[in-house]
């Protein structure tokens, strides 16, 4: 985990390991919580959240289609998460400027993944259960374990941008 | 007249939405195979690869070309001489429902936009038209959202010039930078008024992509794909894969232009009963 500090920014990356999905609404349900002073569903220091509301499962697959939804509705969200000890965040397109501030403060990483290839990504997917708010469908928290997960390094640990 | 079952009109919507989920449009395949030739930025060639291998994947596996399965839209054209025996909106929204569930494609549906509820039964967007004959044509245009959201329609000046004109749909997709999952398609709807703008625009990204475009469609691709955002926004030549524009008459006090941008995985079936 220390490793993924040190990536530059457009620097391919596989991740292996456990990421969590959380979009929208999880993010809201996530800040309201630390903000009233409640405990998290999940523990997010050195966690890794993963931009995306997968399809639902096909009968046999270990996941339905799971690629990465626009990470900037997230803007609102992600400083506060970094603050707490949220280590790296993956999904897609760019960031404000306070989350690049953010992700330099706390030593975070923003990656991307391929975008609009939510198929070709389940291959990646070894496990997935829900972990946290099942109520909200598809924007549920999900537990992923994920091996070789293809990533583009955008915002590294130091602010650099692919996006400049 | 001829008289036509709701079910049917059903069962046609089941089959739609399987087509325009699992397998990506020939002719966006065919813009894309075109685009990751052409591409000489090795990073863009790459991604465009990807891109190109979920569609195969999608397609082999029966999995979704994308987690966001989208708002359907549907467009109806029915003709005046044939009869639909039940409720025609209803039957479409069975459809959409029933196929959503079928093919495990994701419910993306809240049933009221402030309180965010979730959805027990999804509804669809439908826009109906009517043409002559006793054919009913249906065609099913998934929109994903990430892409949705960059929609932008302005309200020119009628003395407004054709360069103001082409400056604000670039800035458009300029603005939409990487979030919408480029290399993309761009809808334009000229004329009319706002809301029928609109719908032009969304209809533009029907049309099939083809090396046959108006001079206007030609210069707007140019122009956007010098821009370098390229697939994922990590630069290359390919931001647009085609610039589609639809206009119809309009006021003497105003130029409506409404600009609605498809995502790679531009996503749509017909069928004509």
């Amino acid at each position: 985990m220390k490793k993924i500090n040190t990536l530059k920014a457009g620097q391919e990356f596989f991740l292996s390991g456990t990421i969590y999905t959380a979009r929208d609404q999880a993010h809201k349900r996530l800040v309201g919580a630390i903000n009233s002073g409640k405990r998290l569903p999940i523990e997010i220091k050195g966690a890794i959240i993963y931009y995306c509301g997968p399809t639902q499962t096909p009968r046999g697959k270990i996941i339905g289609s799971c690629g990465p939804t626009t990470s900037s509705r997230m803007d609102a969200f992600t400083p506060l998460l970094l603050a707490k000890g949220l280590k790296a965040v993956i999904g897609k397109g760019a960031r404000s400027k306070e989350v690049r501030e953010a992700i330099r403060k706390y030593k975070g990483v923003y990656f991307v993944t391929y975008a609009g290839c939510g198929a070709l990504l389940t291959k990646h997917v070894k496990k997935a259960e829900v972990a946290a708010y099942g109520d909200l469908g598809p924007e549920a928290i999900l537990k992923l374990e994920v091996k070789d997960f293809p990533l583009i390094v955008a915002i590294d640990a130091n602010g650099g941008s692919i996006y400049d | 007249m001829r008289k036509i079952e709701a079910t049917k009109i059903t069962g046609a919507v089941i089959g739609l939405v399987r087509k325009a989920s699992f397998f990506l449009r020939s002719d966006v395949l065919s813009a894309l195979s075109k685009a990751y030739r052409a591409e000489k930025n090795i990073q863009a060639k790459k991604i465009l690869r990807a891109i190109l291998d979920n569609a195969a994947y999608a397609r082999k596996q029966k999995l979704a070309i994308c987690q966001d399965t989208g708002l359907p839209v549907v467009f109806v054209e029915i003709g005046q001489d044939v009869a639909v025996r039940g409720d025609l909106k209803e039957a479409i929204n069975k459809g959409v429902r029933e196929g959503y569930k079928k093919y495990h494609l994701r419910d993306s549906i809240v049933s009221d936009p402030l309180s965010r509820g979730r959805s027990k039964s999804p509804v669809c967007v439908i826009h109906t038209d009517t043409t002559g004959g006793e054919k009913i044509k249906l065609t099913i245009l998934p929109k994903g959202f990430g892409c949705e959201n960059k929609s932008q329609l302005r309200m020119f000046k009628p003395t407004a010039n054709i360069k103001e004109i082409k400056d604000f749909i670039v800035k458009v997709v300029k603005d939409a930078g990487p979030d919408a999952c480029p290399p993309y398609v761009i809808g334009v709807g000229i004329g009319g008024s706002a809301d029928y703008a609109g719908i032009m625009a969304k209809k533009a990204l029907l049309r099939k992509i083809s090396s046959r475009n108006l001079k206007l469609e030609k210069d707007l691709l140019r122009q956007i794909n010098k821009t370098g955002t390229g697939p994922m926004g990590l630069g290359g030549a390919n931001t647009a894969l085609a610039v589609h524009v639809q206009t119809y008459p309009t006021h003497i006090a105003g130029l409506p232009v409404s600009v609605n941008i498809s995502c790679h995985a531009l996503r749509s079936a017909s069928v004509t009963l």
